[in-house]
């Protein structure tokens, strides 16, 4: 029994152990329901697994299947992040314990029962405990920011730090986080509403099959700003959480911080206003390149730091010596590649689709412009899912040539998947359709060899994770060791910070 | 670093260590009777039927629609009798589409154009001789200077590589006209109510399998001859037959039609006001089968042809 308690206990009250526990249930959920699409099909696994879990798969709702799947892994993702802002960024214990506590309540509900009612038959209690799972990721997000609230007097930087501050010393990276989180709070209302109306009036339908009717309705648009906007901010919290990391600070944090700031507003105020502005897109463009210059200058910080670091003994490293540095931790560099690598697959394809619409991707058919459409955000998806990974994995110790070869494999995995699959969505721009067998096949091959790398890694270490559970004093013994302990250490501060605010009142009230 | 080297080296002999894949225009498929009359036609009552993913309560006239879809062989035919009657010239013909203009050899003839109504990225159609085909790689007939001639190992299979306005003036030369979308769904569906009260989602029923209909990775005949991609089965191939000993599913619609879902996709005679983009409905070998759902759609304006794009006709008499 002590056995179980103890695993428990670490898997549902330590950071390491919920964010071990979410990525696990993406992974299971990965696991299962990537059977039902792509070259699985093909093999055969579809109908086993259809047939083994007994789902009940009816053509007229495949599109709101997917709509409940991708919710559920969003759900699953946003847990993730904010398990670790509640590490990360200072805050009282018990907020840290409420907020992760909730969301975890909340995306567990949401996961077990939207996948219930979505693929095992529409049992509608499960869609009801499906919406108060949602509902308590979003009760998890309001205290969230109100733990994150940056004018708290506790919370403010001294003149002399090297981190971003405003005059009167506001954390601007607490404000970042903030902001992002309130950013995130309105998006998913604004989805929920136009969500209210399912059945009564709206429609289900995928974003990308309405790309080509002019005229959309305001829920057919609040939808689409909301995905889109849903998905930045996921990518601006990891970029945040890198940052943390790799404890971004000086001139740059000074210049970034603000930068963030600035381009989530204004990007978050463009996707949203899609539904009234006809303008809205440019609004974005602003909002975008706020938050990739912010991005960008994370990502000179973090290599020069690398470069720094891994030519401290070297008196005038040449640039080999510095490359070295600066590729030796795949698992420190990833992010910031991913990062650059993101501008080749999502940013650029966007901004040339945008740039050339009716000139080449009008020209084409439907069907090909929806391919590029869908390939840009599941790439953009699967590169925040590297990037958690690689910061978990540092979490997890992993160290010496694993922690090369798995940082490689995830690097190199995912960039030629992606790569080929930029590729394969843009084909139209190199071949015609009579030509393009040769192509699809060479780009289908790099796509599963890449993904199949990253997933095969994925399970090493999720299996590697799952026997060391098994391990009286493993991995997850030593990481909860240690957070018990900065956990107490927290809990005597905030007991002290108490003490004195309690001893000032006596003392005020005895005047 | 010697590692990761040896690592992408690997990758790039894996890539390179697969044979090279014939394009579709390069392949000569046998010759297969079906045994399929592509000049039957069928009658759809009129009624009300179940519209679209959201089964939408629809009325529709009565009407006819060919039963399979116009072949290599009829378009031949008509692309000789129209230049005997002078309704198509064969010569150059400039092609616009998004601020491009290009131009390709070819047969075609007079368009009278779209109402334009300058709506944002509406494209203007305008009056004009407009290409029907082009004499290019994957066109399955051949042209002497003098007639047109289906390639004989493609002469029942589905008539692809035509545009938009190829394809409405082959239906508008024998006094019918391309399907409108609500039609062609009817067509395919029927009235039967199916699963979860929804109507049917393939032409033959629920269910989908490898040997029900053309469509991506099915593994049909053509994909085990030339891969994956595969290529196009002569019309009507999925009535139940076997063919060298691969067993075909009778995929009919209600209405006695073949190749409602997979094989080509179907250019639809609707024009969608503030675009233009002319509708396919059906899916092809070319796309995965939750294209082959009745309501799917695909667009592209009225000069794009392409080979997994074909067309069948219906008419009011």
């Amino acid at each position: 029994m002590q056995f179980l308690s103890k695993r428990f206990d670490y898997l549902f009250r330590s950071t390491r152990g919920l964010t071990l526990v979410a990525i696990a249930a993406v992974s299971i959920v990965t696991g299962i329901w990537g059977t039902l699409s792509g070259p699985m099909v093909e093999w055969g696994v579809r109908d086993i697994t259809v047939k083994m879990l007994g789902m009940d798969l009816i053509q007229a709702e495949r599109e709101g299947r997917i709509i409940m799947l991708y919710h559920t892994i969003a759900m699953t993702i946003i847990a993730i992040e904010v398990y670790f802002m509640t590490e990360i960024l200072p805050m009282k214990r018990h907020e840290q314990v409420m907020i992760n506590g909730t969301i975890t309540v909340g995306y567990l509900l949401a996961m077990i029962f939207g996948m219930g009612f979505a693929y095992f038959g529409h049992n509608f209690a499960f869609h009801g405990l499906f919406l108060v799972g949602q509902s308590l990721v979003f009760f998890s997000g309001i205290l969230l920011v109100i733990a994150l609230w940056p004018w708290k007097k506790e919370y403010l930087l001294p003149e002399d730090t090297p981190y971003a501050r405003t005059k009167k010393g506001v954390d601007i990276e607490r404000a970042a986080f903030f902001v992002m989180a309130l950013a995130t709070l309105i998006s998913a209302t604004w989805g929920a509403v136009a969500g209210s109306f399912w059945a009564n009036g709206h429609e289900t339908f995928l974003a990308e099959d309405l790309i080509r009717i002019p005229h959309k309705t305001a829920l057919q648009k609040a939808i689409i700003g909301h995905l889109h906007i849903m998905l930045t901010l996921v990518a601006i919290g990891i970029t945040l959480i890198v940052g943390k990391w790799m404890d971004f600070k000086g001139k740059l944090h000074q210049w970034a911080m603000p930068i963030m700031v600035i381009g989530t507003i204004t990007i978050t105020f463009g996707a949203l206003s899609v539904v009234w502005m006809p303008w809205a897109h440019n609004t974005i463009y602003v909002g975008s390149v706020f938050v990739m210059f912010s991005a960008l200058l994370y990502v000179i910080y973090s290599w020069d730091k690398l470069i720094k670091e891994g030519t401290a003994d070297i008196e005038k490293p040449n640039f080999s010596q510095k490359m070295k540095a600066l590729l030796d931790d795949p698992l420190k560099f990833g992010p910031g590649w991913q990062m650059v690598f993101m501008n080749f697959t999502v940013s650029g394809v966007g901004i040339f689709m945008a740039i050339k619409l009716t000139e080449i991707f009008r020209v084409w058919p439907h069907r090909e412009e929806r391919i590029t459409l869908t390939g840009h955000w599941h790439i953009l998806a699967s590169l925040i899912a590297t990037i958690i990974l690689f910061y978990f994995m540092d979490l997890s110790g992993v160290k010496g040539k694993l922690r090369k070869w798995a940082g490689w494999i995830i690097i190199i995995g995912s960039n030629f998947a992606f790569g080929a699959a930029t590729i394969f969505s843009m084909k139209r721009l190199f071949v015609s359709d009579i030509e393009q067998q040769p192509l699809v096949n060479s780009t289908m091959l790099f796509i599963e060899f890449g993904l199949g790398a990253v997933l095969v890694l994925l399970a090493v270490f999720m299996g590697w994770r799952l026997i060391d559970l098994f391990v009286k004093d493993g991995v997850w013994s030593n990481e909860f060791e240690a957070e018990k302990k900065s956990n107490a250490q927290a809990d005597i501060e905030d007991q002290k910070r108490k003490l004195a605010e309690l001893e000032a009142t006596l003392k005020e009230v005895s005047k | 670093m010697k590692k990761i080297i040896f690592s992408l080296l690997m990758i790039g002999l894996l890539a390179t260590a697969c044979a090279p894949a014939p394009n579709v225009g390069a392949i000569e498929p046998p010759y297969i009777n079906t045994g399929v009359d592509s000049d039957a036609w069928a009658t759809v009552p009129a009624g009300d039927f179940l519209f679209g993913q959201h089964d939408h309560v629809t009325y529709v006239d009565e009407f006819q629609i060919m039963v399979t879809d116009v072949t290599v062989e009829q378009y031949a035919n008509f692309l000789n009798n129209a230049v005997a009657s002078g309704d198509v010239s064969v010569g150059e013909f400039e092609l616009e589409a998004g601020e491009v203009i290009w131009h390709r050899e070819g047969a075609g003839g007079f368009y009278e154009g779209d109402p334009f109504d300058g709506y944002k990225h509406e494209e203007e159609i305008k009056a004009g001789d407009k290409l029907y085909i082009s004499l290019e790689e994957g066109l399955r007939m051949t042209y002497d200077g003098a007639a047109f001639t289906a390639m004989d190992a493609y002469r029942n299979h589905p008539m692809t590589m035509v545009s938009w306005w190829g394809a409405n003036a082959y239906c508008e030369y024998y006094d019918t006209r391309l399907p409108l979308e609500v039609e062609w769904e009817k067509a395919a569906r029927g009235t039967e109510i199916t699963e979860n009260d929804h109507g049917r989602p393939f032409a033959w029923g629920t269910e989908i399998h490898g040997n029900y209909a053309n469509y991506y990775s099915s593994a049909d005949l053509f994909e085990k001859m030339y891969g994956k991609l595969g290529n196009t089965t002569p019309v009507g191939f999925y009535n139940g037959q076997t063919y060298d000993g691969y067993e075909t599913h009778n995929s009919v619609s209600p209405y006695g039609l073949y190749d409602m879902g997979g094989n080509v996709w179907q250019w639809m005679g609707d024009d969608h006001p503030d675009q233009h983009y002319r509708h396919m409905r059906g899916g092809s070998f070319y796309t995965y089968e939750v294209d082959l759902r009745v309501w799917k759609f695909n667009s592209a304006g009225p000069q794009h042809y392409a080979p997994e794009i074909g067309f069948r006709c219906a008419s009011d008499d």
